[in-house]
């Protein structure tokens, strides 16, 4: 019997897929034509989804995007047969998907699985290396489990990049009768999507690198703090979770070792500033999203005061390649002090959009043009924004930079989680450096002053330039207020966003009206 | 809309109270079950759920209007959220949202005469590699349009 792949994930789904999968089984039945229907993950080109996909000798052959009303022409060519002349002929016919280029130059580490095995597979994830990481970690002190990870050089994906064993040693060496492990899937940067990806096409890949976290510390409770315009990975990791309960692998004595792990899922509730690591501790604990003074760290007083590992989702998810394949394996990727892959988000104005996993170092250019193959909309890429919302915009000139968490630090730039986000010639960066300001102001927690009144300062203060009035005294105020919020502010959410602010401001002075002499002044 | 609620609705939020009066942090998991259930956090049961949790009603008023998510009043059958972020930026969602606007006769955080769609505001459905994106309930759309949305509007409204 032959086996079909038709995604499950979110973007699949939000171009179709459900719609293409129902088809492609009415039609097998109304042919007689006995098939086997799998819901993968997705495998990341989204300009191909739905992306069908037929398992054959030589491996699986691709076909996309799929349309349900494509559906009768493939079975007319006999798509099933995919090896075949026939099948070959169609015109949505793609090759065997691991030979598609865009596919074969990446380095996928952390997204090993993503796409080939369905998602709420125990066995798949099992045939596919899963578990590998935990059955070594049983069989490691946890000490030794936080030195693999400190000498991996895995540094938190969530865009901080602080190294990630570091902040386990700590939570380690503190005593406590309770420890916490936290992940941090308050995914809510634009044009990121790689946490969405993994919770709903690899959960137990997540799982495994908390449980891993959890024997590594000494936390027997873990939590997911996951965001609620995600409902459809709040399904599976649920669902994920009560499998792994059930086959021993979460629970009190994991495969019989002995060591105890319960994970919950807790929903967020639409705030962006819970994605910061003290705001998703008060939240988790049942209050306003208020962002916490550091000190203390989470690591030594964190959920209800307790010692807690605050990880993002894809730090954790890479923990069980690092433990089963080595900590060596793993730094042997990457540039400088960037160790390891980055899982990339192509997003906005792109022909190709989607999930390129890399090693650190490979050039915007590479991916905007070489993967992204150049905009959407057929104009110039004019900028773009690397790192969610309160990252900096990139003009041209900077295309060339390598993605290095210190490459992108000296061109004041952050690569953040990964995000990128292109916009052609017809964006007004005025109105983006204004944006930046109105989402600081809906979103601040309101606890200092910089954030929660600069960026209502600054929405005016940039109404005021686009409308002309005496702007290079306004510009100064810009500057000044920026400088206000950058140094004053208690967290990311106003400290940062300046850069987007300032980047529009300093790259593409023009869209404000000035001349490069007069931005600068 | 009729803001009062219900013996039934009422014994459904005592029910919730009661199972997430002991759950570690429980305010939170707890504002989601009734907003699921019934559709919105009443007001009025405010003080039922501070004296559960051992809380200020402040408190539970505090975190109620924190969030986002969560509302206290009552809204149309269906919700349509427009993604208002960078990405979506990058693909005129500043035009899709005037037109969904004009269309629907309604601006965000309002309901359409009928009371059909409430229309809300998103930073990021997580759908970038697709933008514009908006969500319909529960699900997510890609590479919209005012036509596109209009077509998935009247098939939720009218089936």
């Amino acid at each position: 019997m032959v086996k079909i792949y038709v995604p499950i994930d979110s973007t699949a789904l939000s171009l179709g897929a459900e719609s293409t999968a129902k088809k492609i089984m009415q039609e097998a039945q109304a042919r007689g034509i006995e098939i086997t229907l799998v819901r993968n993950g997705s495998r990341g080109l989204f300009w191909l989804e739905p992306l069908v996909e037929v398992e054959t000798a030589q491996g699986r052959v691709a076909f996309g995007p799929v349309q349900p009303s494509d559906v009768a022409g493939m079975f007319d060519a006999d798509f099933t047969q995919a090896q075949a002349d026939k099948a070959k002929a169609h015109p949505l016919y793609l090759g065997l998907t691991d030979e598609l280029s865009w596919l074969k130059k990446q380095q996928r580490l952390t997204f090993a699985r993503v796409g080939i095995t369905d998602p709420l597979s125990l066995d798949d994830y099992l045939a596919h290396d899963g578990y590998q990481g935990l059955k070594n970690a049983l069989a490691m002190s946890g000490t030794d489990i936080v030195k693999a990870v400190t000498d991996s050089g895995l540094r938190g994906r969530g865009g901080a990049a602080f190294p990630t064993g570091i902040k386990w040693n700590t939570v380690l060496n503190a005593p406590a009768e309770q420890k916490y492990v936290v992940c941090n899937a308050d995914e809510g940067d634009s044009g990121t999507y790689s946490d969405r990806m993994i919770m709903e096409d690899d959960p137990f890949v997540l799982i495994e690198g908390m449980t891993i976290a959890g024997i590594a510390v000494g936390a027997t409770q873990g939590y997911i703090y996951l965001r609620s315009e995600y409902p459809h990975a709040l399904k599976t990791l649920n669902e994920a979770i009560r499998k792994a309960n059930l086959a021993g692998y979460l629970g009190d004595n994991i495969q019989g070792s002995g060591h105890t792990f319960h994970l919950e899922v807790r929903r967020a509730a639409g705030a962006y500033v819970c994605g910061e690591e003290t705001s998703l501790l008060e939240s988790l604990e049942g209050k306003r999203g208020l962002v916490r003074f550091k000190p203390p760290l989470p690591a030594i007083e964190g959920l209800f005061g307790k010692p807690t590992i605050v990880n993002n989702v894809i730090s954790l998810a890479t923990v069980p390649i690092i433990l089963d394949k080595g900590a060596q394996y793993y730094a042997d990727y990457g540039m400088g002090r960037s160790r390891g892959t980055l899982p990339i988000q192509l997003a906005g104005n792109l022909k190709q959009t989607g999930l390129v996993e890399l090693a650190f170092g490979a050039t915007l250019r590479e991916l905007l043009y070489e993967y992204g193959g150049g905009s959407a909309s057929g104009r110039p890429i004019r900028a773009v924004q690397v790192g969610g919302p309160l990252g900096a915009y990139l003009p041209e000139s900077q295309f060339d930079t390598p993605l290095d968490y210190e490459e992108f630090s000296k061109i004041w730039a952050v690569l953040g989680h990964g995000g990128i986000v292109a916009f052609d010639d017809s964006v007004d960066m005025a109105k983006m450096a204004r944006y930046a300001f109105e989402f600081c102001a809906v979103e601040s927690c309101g606890k200092c002053t910089p954030c929660r009144i600069g960026s209502t300062r600054g929405v005016e203060v940039m109404d005021k330039i686009v409308a002309g009035q005496n702007r290079a005294k306004q510009v100064h105020l810009l500057r000044d207020l920026s400088d206000t919020m950058l140094n004053g502010s208690l967290c990311a959410l106003g400290g940062m966003t300046p850069y987007p602010v300032l980047s529009a401001l300093n790259h593409f002075p023009e869209d404000f009206g000035l001349s490069n002499k007069e931005a600068a002044a | 809309m009729d803001n009062t609620l219900s013996h039934k609705q009422h014994a459904k939020i005592q029910a919730h109270i009661q199972a997430h009066q002991h759950v570690p942090g429980g305010l939170m998991p707890l504002l989601h079950a009734i907003q699921d259930d019934i559709g919105y956090v009443p007001e009025a049961v405010y003080p039922e759920i501070a004296k559960a949790l051992a809380l200020s009603v402040a408190e539970v008023h505090g975190v109620v209007s924190f969030y986002h998510h969560f509302r206290t009043h009552p809204i149309g059958k269906h919700v349509l959220q427009i993604c208002r972020a960078e990405s979506c930026q990058s693909m005129g969602s500043d035009k899709l949202e005037a037109a969904l606007k004009a269309n629907l006769g309604v601006d965000y955080h309002q309901t359409t005469a009928d009371g059909n769609v409430t229309l809300l505001p998103v930073y990021c459905l997580g759908n970038c590699g697709c933008s514009p994106a908006v969500m319909l309930d529960d699900e997510v759309y890609g590479r919209m349009s005012a036509e596109k949305v209009a077509d998935l509007i009247a098939e939720v409204c009218h089936g």
